[in-house]
Formats: structure tokens, C-alpha cells, sequence
């Protein structure tokens, strides 16, 4: 197997969002946009982060959540469940 | 222009010629002289450099650490206690591939405390990644000064580098020294250009962490970094060489060695006073010569073997020891006859262990006691006086 | 805007996580992140990957203020000073304990450097030890809450005060419960020339034995019963606090951790508990903090 070494370590910007944490997560958070208010405080309190905005939406990236359920707790309108990730 | 100058004064002089962008240090005897004038450079405006006083030797090559991975040309200097608390650092700067340049005024470690000369605080740093270039004389160590930066630069190399001066010895001492004139230095050393560096222009990662998975690699490619740095070395000392007329073409340096029976290998200051003693061997009849190791690490294990070729014993003069075994130097030295056929017997003395003056007699009467067959191979303290050890 | 993360390898409801993408972001990425060793390193640099989108350098443990003073010498140096902020962003145990020295060689020297202790009150990269930021009372792995000693018997270092003696221009704490007061610190730190200090109190799950999705909602306890009163001194005088109405009592911050589960269990832990208000107290009447 061949690796790459380069000068002294150093790495490229980024590059952990090859590993996928989503994996990791037990509870998957779901967003019910009716309820939404898009207040963002999930999105600012996420500690990935892996939640955007996309067209007045809010958007949680799987593929990175770890199922923490910090933005199901901080949401003030209940918009968010944490259920359990079938796999 | 040559010039009857103190050591120090000569490695400061090196140093503002060479321009780093940031020097930081801490004092320390025997190295103060050197960070003395170099400030006093800087406060009169001669060196431009950013000159951090820093809170410790282990600050002060930390501090280093970040310059150097921002890019800066980086300088400092100290001795024994100072460089035992930068160990850490040390590590870390060669495996970040940093190049930056020390100047060790060599003393020995305490306890007990003792401010004198010994190379046991550099020798004891030989598994840290950093080039090591030892001095005879103050012409030497103002020399490899500039050209350790042209070394470690080095794209291929890109390790940092000691030069090793004999606190005190050198340091103290006053020579006729050919100094570097500004002009000859900017043609000699090209301006440093790091490839990798810090800048938000384009945000690297410096320092990650390595699991087993790449680990042994890292290790790995400072190894083969290492086996470049004696071609380099060989390189620029030959550049040298043309250039300023003076100096070394090879990582070691031989004395009457052509039709030596004998070998005496040392480094540091040393080297003079064993070039002495051998002189004075050689009107008695005794075909003795020297062998000076310049570069300690990388270890020049082929220009040892090939000085070794014919003669029957070769003999170590070092001021260090590694307890429990012994000098560091001899360990390395035997290790690179071992695979010779016909083997020449190993001898190996601890001499100036803290200072303790070495006198070209005492060198002589080793190597003739090693000749003459009343010392059996091995590795013994040279000038010890009669001990009695009280244990209660 | 993601400097930090994702992909990171932090637990799951890491609140140190949650307050360096918020240090990053009110810097723009404008900055130098000089880190410690220690969890945020350990969970984001494995080679070859980076979850930094910023110049970042980990040194050792207890270096970084001294690094940072390097790449803010040689930024000078190189007249390269228009990058960016050089920020240190360490640990409260490379900050209280064992970088104490390199820090306060920076901030005496005057570094243009922002510090930022992310503290999660232990060292927790290496299983939970006791710092000089580990509060009294708490179980830690070195100060085990057992049979005749219960846990940490000693206060917090008071790092914003040794900040302060050395003169530093701007010294403030913060909590990852409040985020834009994150933000607002931090810009103010950039735009001050020299040292400043920012503590910034920051939940660890597995370390203080919390519900991962309480890690917002405990860190705020902390605040609203005067256990991490939040401040801001400039030039030396305290301007700013952040108070506190209806201050709650300690227990209801220290019953829904782990760390501090021993404390509800008999007597010697009740005289913990009171000694425990008596800190909040203080701090309520030092810093004026009840509205
Ligand atoms: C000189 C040295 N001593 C000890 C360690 C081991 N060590 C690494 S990180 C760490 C604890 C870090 O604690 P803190 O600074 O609070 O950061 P946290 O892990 O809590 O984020 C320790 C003890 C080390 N790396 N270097
Ligand atoms: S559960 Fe945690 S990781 Fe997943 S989106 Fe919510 S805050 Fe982010
Ligand atoms: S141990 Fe604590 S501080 Fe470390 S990553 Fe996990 S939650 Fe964060
Ligand atoms: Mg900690």
C-alpha cells in the first residue's frame, strides 16, 4: 500500500468531510417545516455544524449528524424530533 | 576582512549577515555573549531582525516554531540547561520540518551544576531530528553557521539544524577570523523560500496527528530527509569551499590519516589538541592520524569506514557519556566497523567532562597505552582521579 | 460559513465543538489558529485530514501561547500583518496548568494576540483529569469522588484575574449558551492591538456526564445560578456583566451532572453543596450579577 507523506504533516483545508459521522448517530432529527419558524438557533448551535439554510428551509446534513439532539432542545417551537435511526 | 574577534562575537557577526527575520532566545552562560550582541545589533539599528526575549529556552523555541512555519528565517542560541528544557520542542520542529538554526554553546548538565564545557547537552539531542555540525575552531563555527541555513532550507532536507561550538573554549576565546562580508553572504545563501508556510491565503494544517496507519512514515521520509542532508552538506560545504576558500569538502575531516595504523576520531575543539598529540606520536615513530566528525548527525558512516579501511585500532575521544553504556560517540563509531573483515580493535575515552582541561600529554599517553597493548578494547573515563565514593 | 468542521470526531453534543465554529466565524476565517493539545486538536487533525479551513498549527500542550507569539513576530517580520488575528485556542488545563508560563511571557510582552481558553473544566483528551479549572466538588479521574475525599476539594484558578495583573487590554468570559455575546467578544478582541484574554465555559458530554442534548441547556444553568459569571473588563475596568434574573440555586445546575452526582448522597456532600452556593454567591455580589 502506497501513502502520501507530505512536507512536515501538513494538511489540506477540510478534508475531515471524508468521514462521514453521520454513522455514528442513534436518533435522527427531524424537522417539521410547518412548525418552523426559522428562527436558526438550531443551526447556530449545532456542533458539527451540518445544518444550513437553503431557500428559507432548514436543511440537516445526515451525513454528518451524530444525533446529538442539541437543535431538537434548543428549537422554542418544538420542531424538531429525535427518532430513532432504523438501520 | 579578517579580524581578531571573541567566538560569540563571531556568531553574532554570521548571524546579522544571514538576516533571519526572527530570533528569539533566552540567556544562558556560555552562550550570553552571542544574544548580547546580537541585541546590540538590533538597538543600533544594524540587524533588522525581530529579536524575542523570551520567558525560557522552551519559549524561545516555540516561539521559533510559529515563526518558522509562517515562513521567517529563523535564528537562536543556548547551551546545556537551556537546551535540555527545549527537548521537547525539538522533536517537534524537525517533525514539522522547520529549518530552523541553533547555535549550541556546548556545557555540561547538571547535577551537580556545573557551567563548564562538555557536549553532553548536544550529543544527548542526537535522536531529535536536527542536523548536528560540530566546530573546531571559531573560524569553523562562524562558517557552518551560514552554511547550516543553506542545508536546512534545502528543499530536500528541510531539517533544522545545530552548530556545535565548545562553550567558553570557543565561545570566549579571541582568533583571527575571516568575516563575512554582507555581500558575499546574499550571494551565498538564496533567500528562504518555504513552499509550506502559514498564511490565510491558503489555510494548511500544521501539526495533525498521525496514527500507526502513517506514523512509521512520517519517521520514515526524516530518515531518507537525513540521507539527503549529507549530499547537501557535502554540496555546500564543496560550494563553500570555492566560494570563500576555507573549509571541509566532506561531513569528516582527516589528519595524517593516508598511512595511519592508527585512528584518533573526535570532534569539537578537541580536534586541536588531538592533532597535537598526534604530531608528537608521529616524531616518535607512531603512524597515528585524525579523524574530525563535522556532521554527528547525519552520522558519516561511510567516510568513518572508508578512514578506517587500513588501520588496526581506532581510538574515541568524546565529552560525553551515556550512562550506563558509554560515550555516545563510540557506540556510533563501532557500529560502522561491524561489518568490516579484518576489524580494528575499539578504544574509547571520556575526556573534559565539565570542563576539565585536556592536555595533549594525556591524549598521548592514552593512545600509548591503547598501542601497547595495557588497555584492553573498550570505554573508559580518561582523566578520572582516584575516587572514594562515601554511601552513607 | 463552515471554518470548523464537519466531519470532526468530537462527541456527539460537544459544546467545545459548538464554541470554536463561533469563534471562527465572528473572526471571518481572518485569523491564525494557534491550538493545544488536547480534545479540539485530537478530534480534528488526523493526517491527512484537517477540519480547519483556517491557517492552523498544533504544537504541543503547553506551547501554543509562545507559537502564536512566533507566527505573530514573523507575520510582523514579513509585513504580512494585513492576514489576519493570531489566535490561541487551548484548553483550560494548557491554559490554567501546564502553558501558564508561555502565556504569561505573551500577554507580558505585549503579543497582538487573542487567546481563547475553550474550558470544559477537566482534561478531558486524556480520560478526565482534574485542571486548575476543574470546579469544587467535581469527580474527575484524579480527584474520584470516594470514601473519605469528595472530588475536587479546591476552586477554579482565577485565570481572568492573572490575565488582568499582566495588563491585558481586554479580558472577558463567555458561554457557549450565549453565542452572539460569543461573537461580539471576540470581534472586540480582534480590534483591540495586544493581548487579550476570552474563557469561554463549554459542556464536555462524557466528561461532566450529561445528556448530550442538554449541553446548551446545563451550560446556561451554570450562568443563571452565578456559577460562571460572564464579564468583560477593558483596559483593566470591568464594563460589562451579564445578569442574572431570579439567580437559580447551584443544585439545579449540579444535579443533572454526573460529576457531581456524589454531592447528593450524604452531609460531607450537603457542606459541598453549601460551600458550592457560597462561590455563586460571591461571585453574584463581586461582579454584581442579580438584576
Ligand atoms: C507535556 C505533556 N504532558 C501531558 C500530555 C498529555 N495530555 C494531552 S492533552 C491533555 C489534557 C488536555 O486538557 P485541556 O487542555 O483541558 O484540553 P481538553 O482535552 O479538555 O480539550 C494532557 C494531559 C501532553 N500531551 N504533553
Ligand atoms: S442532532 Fe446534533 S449533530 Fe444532528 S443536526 Fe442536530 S445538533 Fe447537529
Ligand atoms: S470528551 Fe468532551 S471535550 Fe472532548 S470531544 Fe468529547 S465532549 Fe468534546
Ligand atoms: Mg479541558
Amino acid at each position: 500500500m502506497e501513502v502520501e507523506i507530505t512536507l512536515g504533516g501538513v494538511a489540506r483545508p477540510g478534508t475531515a468531510r471524508k468521514n462521514k459521522t453521520g454513522t455514528w448517530k442513534v436518533y435522527m432529527p427531524v424537522v417539521d417545516h410547518k412548525k418552523c419558524i426559522l428562527c436558526m438557533r438550531c443551526l447556530h448551535n449545532c456542533p458539527e455544524p451540518c445544518i444550513t439554510s437553503v431557500d428559507d428551509k432548514i436543511e440537516i446534513d445526515l451525513d454528518y449528524c451524530k444525533g446529538c439532539g442539541i437543535c431538537s432542545s434548543v428549537c422554542p417551537v418544538d420542531a424538531i424530533d429525535m427518532v430513532y435511526e432504523e438501520k | 576582512m579578517k579580524k581578531v574577534v571573541e567566538g560569540s562575537v563571531a556568531i553574532a557577526h554570521a548571524v546579522k549577515t544571514i538576516r533571519p527575520d526572527v530570533i528569539a532566545a533566552y540567556p544562558i552562560t556560555p552562550q550570553t555573549h552571542i544574544v548580547e550582541r546580537l541585541s546590540e545589533y538590533i538597538a543600533d539599528g544594524e540587524l533588522k531582525s525581530e529579536y524575542v526575549r523570551a520567558d525560557s529556552e522552551f519559549s524561545a523555541i516555540s516561539i521559533l516554531v510559529g515563526a518558522s512555519a509562517t515562513g521567517a528565517r529563523t535564528f537562536t542560541s543556548t547551551s546545556s540547561q537551556g537546551l535540555a528544557l527545549m527537548h521537547e520542542v525539538l522533536f517537534n520542529a524537525s517533525g514539522m520540518r522547520l529549518p530552523i538554526v541553533m547555535v549550541v554553546a556546548n556545557r555540561a548538565l547538571s547535577a551537580p551544576l556545573n557551567i563548564w564545557n562538555d557536549q553532553q547537552d548536544s550529543i544527548s539531542q542526537r535522536d531529535s531530528g536536527w542536523i548536528q555540525l560540530y566546530a573546531e575552531d571559531i573560524q569553523e563555527a562562524h562558517d557552518l553557521t551560514l552554511q547550516a541555513y543553506k542545508i536546512s532550507e534545502d528543499i530536500e532536507v528541510r531539517l533544522p539544524s545545530m552548530v556545535c561550538m565548545d562553550g567558553f573554549i570557543l565561545t570566549h576565546a579571541y582568533e583571527p577570523v575571516d568575516l563575512f562580508e554582507d555581500e558575499e553572504v546574499q550571494k551565498f545563501l538564496p533567500p528562504y523560500d518555504p513552499k509550506v508556510y502559514l498564511t490565510t491565503e491558503d489555510p494548511l494544517t500544521f501539526g495533525a496527528l498521525a496514527t500507526p496507519e502513517y506514523y512509521t512514515e512520517f519517521r520514515y521520509v526524516m530518515q531518507q530527509a537525513m540521507e539527503r542532508a549529507k549530499k547537501k552538506i557535502r554540496k555546500v560545504f564543496t560550494e563553500f569551499k570555492e566560494m570563500f576558500n576555507r573549509g571541509e569538502e566532506s561531513l569528516i575531516s582527516l589528519y595524517k590519516m593516508e598511512d595511519a595504523d592508527i585512528a584518533i576520531i573526535t570532534l569539537g575543539s578537541l580536534t586541536s589538541t588531538v592533532r597535537e598529540a598526534v604530531d608528537r606520536l608521529r616524531d616518535k615513530g607512531i603512524k597515528a592520524g585524525v579523524v574530525k566528525i563535522i556532521s554527528y548527525r547525519p552520522f558519516p558512516e561511510e567516510e568513518i569506514r572508508k578512514s578506517l579501511d587500513k588501520v588496526n585500532s581506532f581510538i574515541v575521544f568524546e565529552k560525553d557519556i551515556s550512562l550506563g553504556h558509554e560515550g555516545a560517540v563510540f557506540t556510533d563509531v563501532k557500529s560502522v566497523v561491524y561489518h568490516m573483515k579484518d576489524r580494528p580493535s575499539a578504544f574509547g575515552f571520556a575526556v573534559g567532562l565539565g570542563g576539565r582541561d585536556v592536555r595533549e600529554s594525556t591524549i598521548e599517553k592514552l593512545i600509548v597505552e591503547c598501542i601497547e597493548g595495557r588497555k584492553k578494547e573498550g570505554f573508559y573515563f580518561g582523566d578520572v582521579k582516584r575516587v572514594k565514593e562515601i554511601l552513607k | 460559513m463552515m471554518l470548523f468542521g464537519p466531519g470532526h470526531r468530537a462527541c456527539a453534543g460537544c459544546g467545545c465543538a459548538v464554541t470554536i465554529r463561533h469563534v471562527l466565524e465572528a473572526l471571518e476565517g481572518k485569523c491564525f489558529v494557534v491550538n493545544s493539545t488536547g480534545c479540539m486538536e485530537v478530534v480534528s487533525t488526523p493526517y491527512p485530514e484537517s477540519s480547519w479551513e483556517v491557517p492552523y498549527i498544533h504544537s504541543l500542550f503547553e506551547n501554543a501561547s509562545a507559537v502564536a507569539a512566533g507566527i505573530e513576530t514573523a507575520l510582523k517580520s514579513l509585513s504580512r500583518e494585513h492576514e489576519g488575528k493570531v489566535v490561541v485556542i487551548a484548553g483550560d488545563g494548557a491554559t490554567a496548568d501546564i502553558g501558564v508560563q508561555t502565556l504569561s511571557g505573551m500577554m507580558f510582552r505585549g503579543h497582538d494576540i487573542l487567546y481563547v481558553c475553550y474550558d470544559n473544566e477537566a482534561y478531558m483528551n486524556t480520560g478526565v483529569q482534574m485542571s486548575g479549572l476543574t470546579p469544587l466538588g467535581a469527580h474527575t479521574t484524579t480527584s474520584p469522588a470516594g470514601k473519605s475525599i469528595p472530588g475536587n476539594l479546591g476552586p477554579k484558578k482565577d485565570m481572568p484575574a492573572i490575565a488582568l495583573a499582566h495588563g491585558a487590554k481586554y479580558v472577558a468570559t463567555a458561554s457557549m449558551a450565549f453565542l452572539a455575546d460569543i461573537k461580539k467578544k471576540i470581534r472586540k478582541a480582534r480590534d483591540i492591538t495586544g493581548p487579550s484574554y476570552i474563557q469561554i465555559h463549554s459542556t464536555c458530554v462524557p466528561g461532566w456526564g450529561i445528556d448530550s442534548a442538554r449541553s446548551v441547556e446545563i451550560a446556561r444553568l451554570a450562568v443563571e445560578t452565578g456559577l460562571y459569571p460572564i464579564f468583560e473588563y477593558e483596559n483593566g475596568q470591568l464594563v460589562s456583566v451579564r445578569k442574572i434574573k431570579n439567580r437559580k440555586p447551584v443544585e439545579e445546575y449540579l444535579k443533572v451532572q454526573a460529576r457531581f452526582r456524589h454531592l447528593f448522597k450524604d452531609e460531607r456532600g450537603k457542606e459541598i453543596i453549601e460551600k458550592i452556593q457560597e462561590i455563586a454567591d460571591y461571585n453574584a455580589q463581586y461582579y454584581g450579577l442579580d438584576a
